[in-house]
């Protein structure tokens, strides 16, 4: 039997064998509904062709409007959640939208008069709605990574959904859950599962408690569960992660260490545990599923899966068709290498025949699944008057990967312990100030000196 | 005790910190309802290997994921009593 090749979201539930759900904490949607119905009251042809901000409050609003837009809308920017409001002109202007969809939970002050202005329902209503000319949409997703205003990367129907096995469908019913969130690229890849391979989504409310959620997930009976290794250390945490029995268990986002896969391992004997690679500008490049960390040295060898992948001064590049294909906007740097490869900046070391991962180019941390940039944070700590120079560096977490802690000179020694131990409070409180919690070090050292590299720069290891 | 009156300390500091509320720390409290969120129990963990110079999480061959207040405290003084990762 030959069967046609989806070309949209929508196409997707046509498909679907059985009826399945999206759910979050307060409401419940079947999305076969969709195939033929709206959560944007009949609108969509307002949005064919437009540039349309998604600034949804809920994830199960997203869930739908992507649905709906998929193959309509000329680029589809997602707003995570934590966008800040300042930075909303610049990108609506960098994404040229020409539109914008929001939902009853969104702030006034995110909500921008667009020419096109449409509020999304959780919940579908049938609608009879003309079809409306296919286009190739763009998808643009911000990057956790940079300091300032996020950059936007361009990624397509296809390249966001090449990661996903067409023939691989699973036996039985699947329910996906996802601790991270969909409008992130790690969390979108869980919704685009769900999608295109018929099964339901639990997904998770603003706010909501993770017992609460956990909960939710063994009520729906999750079988396939992903999440960074924080979110994962976080869920280990919970009494509740005893109700859940998931068959597959994924990380991605963050690099897994081999203690959370020995702890995912023992809290799940039966299920099979992955750790994904892949981030929002590279995509997924491999997924390991030998529950050890790091990954096997023939994946650097081998084409897999239109996968390459190669080492550069100890940095990890990745060239396919699952790669985004540019940064967007003007002065934005190149994205690929003259040879298509997307530098990932995530250092690694050969031992034996497995590569390891050590730290990030450029002394990037990552905290949770966020990418810290040393140099903001140094920025802020070196206004104090009484700094002379900082170095911020990651220190190792049993919690969220990594934390940001700071050595810093000082101008003068201090008199005596409580005029230093009041140097701290004031440097940790500009920090407080003028930097989101993440980016607060942990722990404040005074240091005699800093080593300075050949360059000039402060010398910074990976780690 | 001590330990568990500077484990009690620093999570009320943190939690100021982070301008989060919290609750009473009795030792069933379970950890993920003490007001404390993933980054916080991260500055927590840090914190404490400052102050008792040792981070039994980080120490030990087998990851532990503590569920209450009294888990919690029952894995420093382990850790303390082990000397492990003292330097």
């Amino acid at each position: 039997m030959v069967r046609a090749v989806a070309q949209t979201l929508r196409d997707c539930l046509a498909n679907a064998p059985a009826e399945r759900f999206f759910w979050d904490r307060t409401v419940h949607v079947c999305v076969n509904h969709l195939a033929r119905g709206t959560a944007l009251g009949g609108r969509l042809a307002e949005l064919a062709g437009r540039s349309v901000l998604l600034a949804t409050s809920s994830q199960l609003t997203t869930a739908l409007v992507l649905i709906e837009l998929d193959g309509v809308a000329r680029r589809l920017t997602i707003l995570p959640p934590d966008t800040a409001t300042d930075h909303l002109a610049t990108l609506i202007s960098c994404a040229e939208a020409d539109a914008i969809v929001i939902d009853a939970g969104t702030p006034e002050c995110a909500a921008f008069d667009l020419p096109a202005r449409i509020t999304c329902a959780p919940a579908v209503v049938s609608a009879d709605e003309h079809p409306l000319p296919h286009v190739p949409t763009k998808w643009l997703l911000l990057t956790s990574g940079t300091s300032g205003v996020p950059k936007m990367v361009a990624h397509s129907h296809a390249s966001l959904t090449a990661p996903i096995g067409a023939g691989k469908r699973p036996d039985g019913a699947v329910v996906w859950g996802t601790f991270y969130d969909i409008r992130r690229y790690g969390g979108l890849q869980i919704f685009l599962r769900a999608v295109i391979g018929g099964a339901s989504l639990v997904l998770s409310s603003a706010g909501e408690p993770i017992a609460d959620h956990i909960r939710r997930l063994a009520k729906h009976g999750v079988t396939h569960l992903s999440g960074t290794p924080s979110h994962w250390r976080r869920a280990l945490m919970s009494p509740e992660i005893r109700k859940i029995a998931p068959r597959y268990v994924r990380l991605s986002g963050e690099i897994a260490d081999q203690p959370i896969l020995d702890s995912l391992r023992a809290a799940f004997p039966e299920a099979g545990v992955s750790h994904a690679y892949a981030s929002t500008e590279a995509g997924v490049a491999f997924e390991v599923s030998d529950g050890l960390a790091g990954f096997p040295a023939a994946f650097i060898e081998h084409d897999r899966d239109g996968v390459e992948l190669k080492v550069v001064d100890g940095s990890l590049r990745i060239r396919s068709a699952r790669t985004a294909s540019r940064y967007v906007g003007a002065q934005q740097p190149e994205l690929l290498d003259r040879d298509g490869f997307v530098d990932t900046g995530d250092m690694v070391e050969l031992l034996g025949d497995r590569y390891a991962f050590a730290g990030r180019k450029g002394g990037i941390i990552n905290i949770g699944g966020l990418k810290v940039h040393p140099e903001e944070i140094e920025a802020v700590i070196n206004r104090h008057p009484q700094v002379r120079m900082s170095l911020v560096r990651p220190k190792q977490s049993p919690v969220t990967g990594a934390i940001v802690i700071a050595d810093v000179v000082l101008r003068c020694e201090c008199e005596c312990p409580d005029a230093e131990l009041q140097v701290k409070d004031d440097i940790l409180a500009l920090c407080r100030a003028a930097l989101p919690r993440h980016k607060v070090p942990a722990a404040i050292s005074f240091v005699p000196s800093l080593d300075v590299a050949a360059t000039g720069k402060l010398a910074r290891r990976h780690g | 005790m001590r330990i568990k009156l500077t484990i009690m300390d620093q999570m009320a500091q943190v939690a100021r910190e982070h301008g989060k509320t919290l609750a009473p720390l009795r030792d069933d409290l379970v950890l993920l309802d003490s007001g404390l969120d993933s980054l916080g129990f991260a500055v927590l963990v840090a914190r404490l290997e400052d102050t008792l110079g040792i981070d039994p999480f980080t120490a030990a061959e087998d990851a532990m994921f503590p569920l209450t207040f009294g888990d919690f405290v029952k894995v420093y003084e382990n850790g303390a009593r082990g000397g492990a990762n003292a330097a």
